[in-house]
């Protein structure tokens, strides 16, 4: 901002007040708001925007973020689309199909004894059987007549519900999601374009089924990583000193444990059945739960070394002393001022890690440590394709389409990374 | 000095991974010896005594972590050191014993997917910076990041569609020859090439604009020997210091790898542990790994100092 012209009107404030105060008053007024539109119209490029503009012109990483997007939306909305079962085995008749276009209908099996063989009328009569007795239950007339009302419908619905029987476990807003598909499409659904597996299930509904799953473990085991991550780091950073000192030799003996060999022995543990009885299902806490702490807290250890680098250069910037006269307490300038301004190099590093994670997730799955069936995953899917490979027939699809729907995101993140890498940190440019 | 320092080190990451995998192998309610069909009481009481597991948990610490310190003794002769102990569930094995028939095999796959990224990697590197731009720079560095995205595993079960059944240039399984060696050497070192390719990509271009290449040229050296002679060892400092991660790569790729091809490795002995709750095969096979990372770690250091001679140990 040009320094000359501001100071100037400044004299006529002053110049102005022998005359009248309510004049002084308005000038002064006039002439803050001047200053206050001015200010406004100076528009000041962030950091963020400006990422964005770098970002925006490396097309790798836009078709790259392009591709993701589809990826998740896709994987959202899975229960929508007019995909077919899962997990509906057909030994019979449907046994390793390779990729056709004959359209299949849901409930069409004869095994699944539907209600002319359509989940649609199925579902409709489902549903009305639960609405008379919910009717039933409502006129009740004793306590015990409407607990047996009450049992009834509490074991049909545990046990008839023909959503349960096509699709594994879904949540209330899955089966709301089905249920619209079902008003949308009926029971027509995509031809097996991918195929069908050992099992005779269908891999292109299955490939969109373990997106969900592998893209929720990417994300959510690398946010616990980055929660220990960025926590451990900033306070070493912070503290500085022989808590730093101790905080990183730890961070260092911890490099150097071959950490994938100790999570196998750490999940085999965790998965033992009494293990689980005992400790963890009264919490409520399953095998991918299991999973996501124990990955993200691998993973936090490159991210804890950057941050507290990162950390170290700043704390003595003006603006923590700042924070630091006006008595903000210690962990408030760690979190408030601090850790925002290392957010760039931490969003980097976010990238990288998920696909690392991804590709992680996909390796135990692949050594059956994973995720288990009947759920399904990306890494799973493969390792079913990889165990069917025969000498005597080669059922290509069964590996092809999960490795390279894999293979596609990973390419994808990686890309991602190395753009918003150059876009946020030009420094690193070269690396 | 820095070898000492370096040992100590070791000696106490060693020591912490066995108090985890203690810990963790306590934990467990029911011990190695509860199957499905249950021993009557006195029976199991009379096991855990001889396998002295009816010991209060910190002499039991101390009882198995001493083998592991002085090996095994055997009418004065050192027969075994360290001694892991016997296997819970192979019959007649000791973890020793299981390790010394896997490390060979896991050992021999390594070496051969480590020669094999360096030579495609350094190779590949340095031909795209030499001719950047060119279509030969575009198409490597895509199958680099096509290498680094690619899980070894899909990599490794491709390939068998390809070669083994499509090609028929390989045999599907067996170990021993070198045809049969190949093919998991390579997939397990293609991601390690893919990063090895992009490290020394960016390494030469840094260095190839440099004054004393410029004054190797003028010198009338051949082109070849300027690149090689000078240019590549400027450039292959990031790829040394590269080698330490590769090698733990290596080490839990070929995991995957002897599974998908069967190979009698340490690493299928690993999993198959793990699967079967063998806890003193899996701790055993923990800590060899863990020693093998860090000699890694620490040749690397030391070569990384010969290459470039301002780095200092310390």
């Amino acid at each position: 901002m040009p320094a000359s012209p501001k100071s100037e009107p400044r004299p006529n404030p002053d110049a102005l007040d022998d005359k009248s105060p309510s004049a002084t008053d308005d000038a002064r007024r006039d002439r803050y708001e001047q200053l206050l539109a001015e200010a406004q119209a100076i528009k000041g490029v962030s950091l963020w925007k400006d990422a964005w503009r770098r970002l925006r012109q490396n097309w790798a990483a836009m078709g790259s973020l392009g591709v993701l997007i589809t990826v998740s939306l896709l994987a959202f909305f899975t229960p929508l689309l007019p995909l077919q079962s899962p997990i509906d085995q057909d030994l019979e008749n449907r046994l390793l199909l390779p990729p056709d276009s004959t359209v299949v209908y849901l409930g069409q099996r004869e095994a699944l004894r539907f209600e002319a063989n359509s989940l649609k009328a199925q579902l409709a009569r489902y549903d009305q059987r639960l609405d008379q007795l919910q009717q039933e239950r409502a006129q009740a007339a004793t306590a015990e007549e409407f607990a047996a009302v009450d049992e009834e419908i509490q074991q049909i619905r545990e046990s008839e519900n023909p959503l349960l029987q096509l699709w594994h476990r879904p949540g209330p807003l899955s089966q709301a999601m089905i249920r619209i598909r079902l008003a949308i499409f009926g029971d027509w659904s995509l031809p097996s374009w991918a195929g069908t597996d050992a099992l005779g299930r269908d891999l292109l509904a299955r490939l969109f089924w373990g997106a969900r799953v592998s893209l929720i473990v990417g994300v959510v085991a690398t946010f616990v990583s980055l929660v220990i991550g960025v926590t451990y780091g900033a306070v070493a950073g912070y503290a500085g000193g022989a808590v730093d000192a101790i905080m990183m030799r730890i961070v260092d003996v911890l490099y150097s444990v071959p950490f994938i060999f100790v999570v196998i022995f750490l999940i085999t543990f965790l998965t033992e059945e009494s293990i689980k009885k005992t400790y963890l299902e009264p919490f409520g806490i399953n095998q991918i739960m299991i999973f996501y702490v124990v990955i993200g807290a691998i993973y936090w250890l490159t991210m804890s070394r950057v941050v507290r680098g990162q950390i170290i250069s700043l704390k003595n910037e003006q603006f923590v002393e700042a924070a630091r006269t006006i008595g903000a307490s210690r962990a408030r300038i760690i979190f408030r001022h601090l850790v925002p301004n290392v957010m760039g190099i931490v969003i980097v590093y976010l990238t990288l890690t998920i696909p690392a994670v991804m590709l992680f997730e996909a390796f135990l799955s692949f050594l059956g440590m994973g995720v288990q069936p009947p759920d399904v995953s990306w890494g799973l899917l493969a390792n079913e394709g990889i165990k069917v490979i025969t000498p005597i027939r080669i059922y290509w699809w069964v590996v092809l389409f999960p490795s390279t729907a894999l293979a596609l995101t990973l390419f994808a993140l990686n890309f991602l990374g190395d753009g918003l890498r150059d876009a946020l940190d030009p420094r690193m440019r070269t690396r | 000095m820095f070898l000492l320092r370096r040992l100590g080190w070791m000696l106490i990451t060693l020591w912490v991974v066995y108090t985890i995998s203690f810990a963790l192998m306590r934990a467990v309610p029911g011990g190695p010896f509860s199957r499905e069909k249950q021993i009557p009481e006195a029976i199991r009481r009379n096991i855990e005594a001889r396998y002295k597991l009816d010991r209060p948990l910190v002499v039991q610490y101390f009882d198995q972590l001493r083998p592991l310190v002085t090996g095994r003794w055997e009418n004065g002769r050192l027969k075994a050191w360290p001694d892991f102990g016997a296997s819970f569930r192979l019959e007649d094995y000791t973890v020793n014993e299981v390790i010394a028939q896997g490390f060979p095999v896991s050992a021999t796959l390594a070496i051969f997917a480590l020669v094999f990224a360096l030579m495609l990697g350094l190779s590949a590197g340095v031909v795209s910076a030499v001719q950047r731009h060119s279509p030969l720079d575009v198409s490597f560095m895509a199958a680099a990041t096509l290498g680094i995205a690619v899980p070894n595993f899909v990599l490794a079960s491709l390939a068998i569609v390809l070669f083994v059944f499509v090609l028929g240039w390989f045999p599907a399984a067996g170990w021993g020859t070198l045809k049969q060696i190949a093919l998991p050497a390579i997939c397990l070192g293609a991601p390690i090439a893919a990063y090895i390719a992009r490290l020394t990509r960016t390494g030469m271009l840094e260095v190839l604009n440099r004054d004393y290449i410029r004054t190797a040229y003028a010198k009338g050296l051949h082109e070849r020997r300027v690149i090689i002679h000078h240019a590549l060892r400027g450039a292959i400092l990031p790829v040394v210091s590269y080698l330490g991660p590769a090698a733990a790569g290596v080490l839990t790729g070929s995991i995957v790898l002897e599974q998908i091809f069967s190979l009698p490795g340490m690493g299928n002995h690993f999993i198959e542990a793990a699967n079967q709750r063998d806890y003193t095969l899996a701790m055993g096979m923990i800590l060899v790994y863990t020693f093998l990372l860090y000699v890694m770690n620490a040749l690397v250091d030391i070569s990384y100092a010969m290459i470039d001679p301002r780095i200092k140990l310390q």
